[in-house]
């Protein structure tokens, strides 16, 4: 497989000026612009093989659509090159270029050619486009008597009536409703089956995961991860979770501290949790002044889905650690179970029984599970019977 | 460069497809639609002959004349008051979709071109309705003085579209100097006239200022449409006319044509560096604007 995108070393430098000088007099008389350098992107470098699909996620202002505006030859890179290797079509915004006085029939004929279709090619394609666009009767109306909805739908079939290599798409999937969203999607999977090769910018990190078979995440502008779509998804998501102001990494009072956590798969100190393996927690933690009681618990959150799938608390069976002054370590011992594979984090506690909490870590530790390898058979229920004569 | 044209060509559909947008943006919810391109010399045409029937005017046949001359500048100064504003008034498309950025000026151009080529017919309508005539040996420079002035246009539409995308000055500046150059170029009144004024002053520079009048290109690409169509350099005296009345700067063919064809050979060089111009900017226009 040969790359249909090569990124090398690509960055790019925004001007950002106070108030923008856009009159030869503001430029004369401010003398030097007091312009700022604001890289957008930097040293971005990495490579979209031919027929796969790649997701690029990030914060808002990650560098995300800079980059794809970029490959789509919109923005030209302050440094590094682009190669490509076959004919790009960028879909930033549907209908990008509609021009509300124009006829719906015009307005196709229009976007397509800047679509990169002649007019042979769009009209073999007019038929299609109207009806996957299911506007027939109003083709003939200026656009803008048009409401959103159908703007948006017309917008898109243009686009993926287009027919090219790669396919760079930016947050087109947001717009619409569920039905609409789902037919992009339809149609996104055709164009994989057709083995195109599809850049996609998204918030929707499980359409990434659902869609791609890479995934690329940046930060600050530069690529701060690139792998599995789950792999990045879950960083991302775990990133996503430390901004969020709600999240606090660690509360308490300290008066009895957690020293050091190790994930102990099958009581062997590693990250890969295997089938068949107990997961044990172990923690060890200090009081620094006696306390009578302290309840420790732990909490297991997919990377993935961000929910909580594991709880457990010493007092859930009647217990605490009772009273503590000095060292102590505690064990947690989940025995092996059907793990779905990918990544977990691990959040641990120390409160005092029904009271404040003493130390309280949230997601600061982390394992991987590796998926058992599923047997063809769906259900392996033991299935028992009884038989009764009435 | 060889590259680079061949890509424009292959996006020719989008300039034939913006030329349309803009003739028909141009001219939606109006009933006359592309009637209204025609009616303006028609219009122009009636008056002049008129008012000069009344008011009485040196030069014979001035509706002709007129005509001759202001449907080239026209072309000139459409194309270039509308191409400043091409770039930033599709700002959208620029920003969204990738295509060569030379295509909006140059749609612009070729607007400018249909209402030419439209208001040129009803031109030589009149001509002949009229039965003002032609003269063929002259008509052959019609063909150099049309290139010469679409090239010339181009390559300034090119620089003002380029540059107007970070100094907004420019189209302030370009309706300005469109108002001085017109009144420099000879087109509402006789070139042969200045001639015949600055070569006859006794002042030592006098000359000079006819050389110097001479440097505005639009002089010789004007006055190449004026004797194509007009013809006339001197009128003989008539019996209204007592005397002969000088309307055409005169020169020969021959030398009007060289004098066009250097302007032609200068207008392609500025084309080329206005176009290269064009091109280095425009990289950066999807974050100006």
């Amino acid at each position: 497989m040969s790359a249909a995108i090569e990124v090398a070393h690509v960055s790019k430098k925004f001007r950002l000026f106070r108030e923008r000088p856009s009159s030869l007099k503001q430029r004369v008389l401010s003398g030097h612009m007091r312009a700022e350098d604001f890289w957008a992107l930097r040293d971005v470098s990495f490579a979209v093989e031919q027929g796969t699909s790649t997701g690029l996620i990030g914060h808002n202002g990650s560098g995300k659509t800079t980059l794809l505006k970029c490959i789509a030859g919109i923005l030209r890179p302050t440094e590094g090159t682009i190669r490509y290797g076959g004919r790009v079509a960028a879909l930033l915004e549907l209908g990008a270029g509609f021009h509300p006085e124009l006829t719906g029939r015009e307005n196709v004929y229009l976007n397509a050619a800047f679509l990169g279709l002649s007019r042979h090619q769009t009209e073999a394609v007019y038929d299609d486009i109207v009806a996957f666009a299911e506007i027939e009767d109003f083709m003939d109306n200026q656009v803008k008597f048009f409401s959103s909805g159908m703007l948006v739908r017309l917008g898109f079939a243009v686009a993926v009536h287009v027919d090219p290599d790669v396919l760079l798409i930016d947050e087109v999937l947001a717009v619409g409703d569920e039905a609409f969203q789902k037919r992009c999607l339809d149609k996104i999977r055709s164009f994989q089956a057709e083995g195109r090769t599809i850049v996609l910018v998204t918030h929707a990190l499980d359409t990434v995961v659902a869609v791609c078979e890479r995934a690329v995440m940046l930060e600050h502008g530069a690529v701060h991860m690139q792998g599995t779509p789950l792999d990045v998804v879950a960083e991302l998501r775990h990133r996503l979770l430390r901004d969020d102001p709600d999240f606090v990494a660690e509360v308490g009072s300290r008066e009895v501290e957690i020293r050091d956590v190790t994930i102990l798969p099958g009581d062997e100190p590693g990250q890969r949790l295997h089938p068949g393996q107990d997961l044990v927690i172990e923690v060890d933690l200090v009081a620094h002044e006696p306390v009578p009681a302290v309840d420790a618990s732990f909490a297991v959150v997919s990377a993935h889905t961000n929910e909580v799938v594991l709880v457990g608390r010493t007092s859930d069976i009647g217990r605490t650690l009772g009273a503590v002054n000095g060292p102590r370590r505690v064990r947690f011992r989940v025995p092996a179970t059907d793990w779905v594979g990918g990544k977990y984090f691990v959040s641990v506690g120390l409160e005092a029984p029904g009271g404040a909490p003493f130390h309280i870590q949230t997601q600061r530790y982390s394992f991987e599970a590796i998926e058992a390898e599923r047997l063809p058979v769906p259900l392996l229920v033991e299935a028992r019977f009884e038989v009764e004569d009435p | 460069m060889r590259a680079r044209l061949r890509e424009l060509w292959s996006y020719r559909e989008i300039l034939l497809n913006l030329v349309r947008k803009e003739l028909k943006v141009k001219y939606t919810a109006s009933v006359l639609g592309a009637l209204w391109s025609v009616l303006n010399p028609i219009v122009f045409l009636a008056v002049f002959t008129f008012v000069v029937k009344i008011l009485g005017n040196e030069t014979p046949h001035y509706a002709v004349f007129l005509l001759s001359g202001l449907l080239a500048w026209n072309l000139f100064s459409v194309a270039l008051g509308n191409g400043t504003r091409s770039v930033i008034d599709n700002g959208n498309l620029v920003k969204k979709v990738s295509f060569p950025r030379e295509v909006l000026p140059l749609a612009v151009v070729g607007v400018a071109l249909f209402d030419f080529v439209l208001q040129s017919a009803v031109l030589l309508c009149f001509m002949i309705v009229t039965g003002y005539g032609f003269h063929l040996a002259a008509l052959l420079l019609y063909p150099l003085s049309f290139v010469t002035l679409v090239a010339f246009t181009t390559a300034l539409t090119f620089w003002v579209a380029a540059v107007n995308v970070r100094y907004r000055d420019v189209q302030h500046l370009i309706g300005l100097a469109l108002l001085v150059w017109f009144w420099m170029t000879p087109i509402v009144y006789p070139g042969g006239l200045v001639q015949d004024k600055l070569t006859a002053a006794t002042a030592p520079f006098a000359p000079h200022l006819w050389t110097a009048y001479l440097l505005n290109p639009l002089t010789p690409i004007i006055s190449g449409f004026q004797r194509a169509l007009y013809f006339t350099v001197t009128w003989p005296p008539t019996a209204t006319t007592p005397h002969a009345v000088r309307v055409l700067p005169d020169v020969s063919i021959a030398l009007l044509s060289g004098v066009i064809g250097l302007v032609l050979a200068g207008s392609l060089a500025l084309l080329y560096a206005t176009w290269r111009l064009f091109f280095r900017l425009s990289g950066d226009f999807a974050e100006e604007l």
